[in-house]
């Protein structure tokens, strides 16, 4: 793996990370819609998320088609699907 | 409406094919208890809810069950990728092979193709909440039965992330069938 995929796969990593976050963040707010600190919580890494997703979009290929700035290739589909390979190491811990 | 994010939720690397997991494991893309039935199951069900909180959760776990859905069908992918003829007919992957090649196809680990009767839609929200955390419960045994066929933990790493979703899926379900969801602070 040259740096250029392993950078592009810790960014990845990093995105997922994230996110997991706001997705359990997002359906425990769904059952509890007037906790404060976990909208607090939430908008915080929602931001962080936003920025990260910017970013890696930008470097490497959209992560969603409306991240696109391409104005040569059209890059959301010549990128590699998700299945094709992941970041990271698998493994049981 | 949806939006499509190019990335799994939890990373699938498996290197080594393993027709034999691949068998087992795709029961929960389109078995009994498996993600496209849980994906339709809530997303069907949203319907039928006077509860904002409800339909809401609905959506964003049936939405989640989406993803899990295309990480099943990456480990299959991965685990039925590069076969050769001979591991095919050794692992008793020939007669999926068959019907559908190495495609990714609906069906149970025993070969029954998915059906709408493997969830239901009963338009009363107590109900279909009480079947939700019943369906959770079936979906984490079937994670827990695929973990003790399974040791190898390139396999076994997606499989635990999806299995402890189930459980926190559960508790969600358990919470907006609470007559105070919502009023909480």
């Amino acid at each position: 793996m040259n740096n250029s995929s392993s950078e592009q796969n810790r960014m990845l990593k990093d995105i997922s990370i994230i996110d997991f976050t706001l997705v359990e963040l997002n359906e425990y707010l769904d059952t509890h819609p007037h906790d404060r600190q976990a909208m607090e919580y939430f908008n915080h890494y929602a931001r962080i998320k936003n920025q990260m997703a910017r970013d890696f979009s930008a470097r490497y290929f959209p992560l969603t088609a409306d991240m696109s700035t391409d104005t040569k290739e059209w890059n959301w589909v010549l990128s590699p699907m998700p299945w094709e390979s992941s970041f990271g190491e698998g493994g049981c811990k | 409406m949806w939006n499509y994010e190019k990335r799994l939720q939890f990373p699938v690397n498996i290197k080594e094919p393993n027709a034999k997991l691949a068998q087992v494991i795709m029961s929960q893309y389109g078995g009994p208890d498996g993600e496209m039935g849980a994906s339709m199951r809530y997303l069907s069900q949203r319907y039928a809810t006077p509860y904002r909180e409800v339909s809401g959760l609905l959506t964003d776990i049936g939405t989640e069950e989406l993803a899990h859905l295309e990480m099943v069908a990456a480990i299959v992918h991965q685990l039925t990728r590069n076969l050769s003829m001979e591991e095919i007919e050794k692992s008793g992957f020939a007669p999926y092979y068959t019907d559908h090649t190495i495609g990714i196809w609906p069906q149970a680990a025993g070969g029954v193709p998915f059906n709408a009767c493997e969830f239901q839609s009963k338009g009363d929200v107590i109900t279909d909440l009480f079947e939700d955390m019943a369906a959770e419960q079936k979906a984490r045994t079937t994670y827990d039965n695929i973990l003790r066929l399974i040791k190898e933990p390139d396999v076994c790493e997606p499989i635990k992330f999806l299995r402890q979703r189930e459980i926190v899926h559960f508790q969600r379900f358990g919470e907006a069938n609470r007559e105070d969801c919502g009023n909480s602070s």
